[in-house]
């Protein structure tokens, strides 16, 4: 067990030592370089000016040492400031990663609450009409654009029914809880429906398969009435392949949430990462974009544990490291 | 006698299951109908004198007439013909990305399949690795790099499709990975079989027994996955192309008519639909037509 950990914790050291070096060369060949954007803003500088700020600052230097001195910077706690809230990173980016992991955890939840008895459902008759509506409903919650669906959803309930505020985290004047659930409500209905479709159709697979295996003609032979065994004896084994979706689903997830923040106005990180991509942000974004990267490997990395206890036949050393 | 062998020859019992999958059928004849549509709109045009980017500002947010049939758009441009050329681009994107990705996917998957141990080892890590990555806010920063920055040549770095190339290649970068993941699966049973070893002993060279040997054994999982990745793609490049950072204008995809959809709300209405809803019935589609072609690759599949 010590040494799965072990394991995996270098295994997602070295994905988040390589994504840092990546990201940082990216972002060296992005539009906008800080400097000469001083530049042009100060008709005064001239382009030595410039050459002399570069080389004050280290950015004459190749992307190598400059990635070094940003990481040796990073490993003592200093992630910069950000050029356009004058402030340091980290104080903008943490109220914003709580507000994308309450959209992300009850999304989730939501989605796994909700898929595991619809596609339970739809397996205890295969190919009925019920089993139909389901499908129809997947391949329909699989297909739609996610930001589409968001402005349909604004369109009908808040701007339509005026039912629930179309964006932002909360009322200006601030608010209680129940201000901040109302306003949860059309992110989380977005974000859900995609992985909701998505894990429902697992589910659905999963039993089906699972409802024609020796153990479980066995399980009715004995006399368990049916519902017990389909939710005790079934579902444990059908539920195997959902968590392994779930765990790989974490990366499209917050995806989903990057869009979903983008279409209401929702303070979180994917919101933040695209601002800042946007406006030449790059300390914010280097950090906003690793804090993403740690957030989606450890939702793998927790999913794959769970797997495990799951199921006892599967040991740590199955499992693959990443 | 030979009637009846053709009756009952593969490639035709793999046709009438196709057509068997009533929903997949019906997708198909929908998406020949567009593409057709779509590669013809230029034509259309160039008939009847029209041009979708012929903007007319006195002339906006027009109601469906004869000359519009489906109104105008923010500043007067004719919105069928609009949808139309977006959706040449947006199949284009589809249909090359996921050719793309699925050959980077079946190599990866055959080198890893067939090798086996560490190559097995470090490229399946690899994969592991990609799908784990939060996919959007990279795809953000590779659409905004700046292609002057590159060494490549001035005219291409300039022009107008520039944005075109960079999605797809972008996109096919990062869609390779399920593809690779069924290959290396079907690569690993299919290599210990009888004739794998013969053409081995035989001094076949790998190359030779990968491509010629192996794969046509496991190119139906193939082929419904890569139908599968155009409907996701499509979806992916009108998410991009929505941020901004996909297909720019004055190039047209069903994605960035819909940049501006939000403020259209309050405006009108339609223009914040069409879009999507030609997204949403072509990656349908897409879906239904992969679901559809696995049924009939896999005989053993439950027929529905």
């Amino acid at each position: 067990m010590a040494r799965y950990l072990i394991g995996r914790l270098a295994g997602i050291l070295a994905v988040l030592a390589v994504m840092s070096f990546v990201i940082y060369g990216l972002m060296g060949l992005m539009p906008g370089d800080p400097i000469d954007l001083m530049i042009q803003a100060n008709p005064q500088l001239t382009p030595a000016d410039g050459a002399r700020l570069k080389a004050l600052q280290g950015l004459d230097l190749p992307v190598w040492e400059r990635y070094a001195n940003w990481l040796r910077a990073a490993v003592s706690g200093d992630f910069g400031y950000s050029r356009n809230y004058h402030k340091p990173v980290f104080e903008i980016l943490a109220p914003r990663l709580g507000n994308t992991l309450i959209l992300l955890g009850v999304s989730i939840g939501l989605a796994i609450l909700l898929s595991i008895p619809l596609g339970v459902w739809a397996a205890m008759h295969p190919h009925s009409r019920r089993d139909h509506a389901v499908n129809m409903f997947c391949f329909a919650g699989i297909s739609i654009p996610p930001f589409w669906f968001a402005i349909l959803l604004i369109l009908v309930f808040a701007v339509g029914f005026d039912l629930v505020p179309a964006s932002g985290v909360a009322s200006i004047a601030g608010g209680g809880f129940f201000d901040r659930l109302h306003h949860l409500v059309l992110p989380v209905t977005a974000l859900t429906l995609a992985s909701l479709a998505g894990h429902t159709r697992y589910m659905r697979a999963s039993m089906i398969e699972t409802l024609r295996l020796d153990f479980m003609r066995t399980a009715y032979a004995k006399g368990v009435s049916p519902t017990r065994a389909i939710w005790g004896h079934g579902l444990r084994n059908a539920m195997l392949p959902l968590v392994t979706v779930i765990a790989l689903d974490f990366g499209a997830l917050f995806s989903g949430a990057l869009i979903t923040e983008q279409v209401f106005a929702y303070q979180g990180m994917g919101r933040t990462i695209y601002d800042a991509i946007m406006n030449n942000d790059f300390n914010l974004a280097m950090v906003a974009l690793m804090l993403a990267t740690i957030v989606v490997l450890i939702g793998n990395f927790l999913a794959d544990l769970f797997y495990v206890v799951l199921d006892p036949r599967i040991s740590y050393r199955d499992v693959g490291a990443i | 006698m030979r009637a009846i062998i053709g009756h009952y020859h593969p490639a035709r019992l793999v046709w009438q299951r196709f057509l068997g999958h009533r929903l997949a059928a019906i997708s198909a004849l929908f998406l020949i109908c567009l593409a057709s549509l779509v590669l013809a709109a230029p034509l259309i045009e160039l008939a009847f004198g029209l041009d979708q980017a012929r903007v007319d500002i006195f002339n906006n947010f027009a109601a469906p007439s004869v000359q519009h049939w489906l109104g105008t758009d923010e500043i007067g441009r004719d919105v069928l013909l609009r949808l139309l050329a977006g959706g040449r681009v947006s199949l284009l994107v589809g249909l090359v990305a996921a050719f793309a990705g699925s050959i980077i996917g079946t190599s990866i998957g055959l080198l890893a399949g067939y090798y086996g141990g560490r190559t097995d080892t470090m490229l399946m890590r690899l994969t592991d690795s990609v799908i784990a990555l939060p996919l959007l806010p990279l795809l953000i920063i590779l659409a905004a790099v700046d292609l002057t920055k590159l060494p490549l040549p001035a005219g291409l770095a300039q022009s107008d499709a520039v944005s075109l190339y960079r999605v797809i290649l972008v996109i096919a970068l990062f869609g390779w990975t399920t593809v690779a993941r069924l290959v290396r699966a079907g690569a690993l049973t299919v290599r210990a079989r009888d004739y794998v070893t013969a053409a081995a002993a035989l001094g076949v060279r790998p190359r030779a027994i990968m491509v010629r040997h192996i794969l046509p054994n496991i190119i139906s999982p193939v082929i419904v996955a890569t139908t599968l990745s155009i409907g996701a793609i499509i979806l992916l490049e009108s998410v991009l192309s929505f941020l901004a950072l996909g297909i720019q204008p004055p190039m047209t995809s069903w994605g960035n008519m819909l940049t501006n959809a939000q403020d259209l709300l309050s405006t009108n209405i339609f223009l914040a639909v069409y879009p999507g809803l030609m997204i949403f019935v072509t990656v349908i589609a897409f879906n239904f037509l992969g679901d559809g072609l696995q049924d009939a690759l896999d005989p053993r599949a439950i027929r529905r």
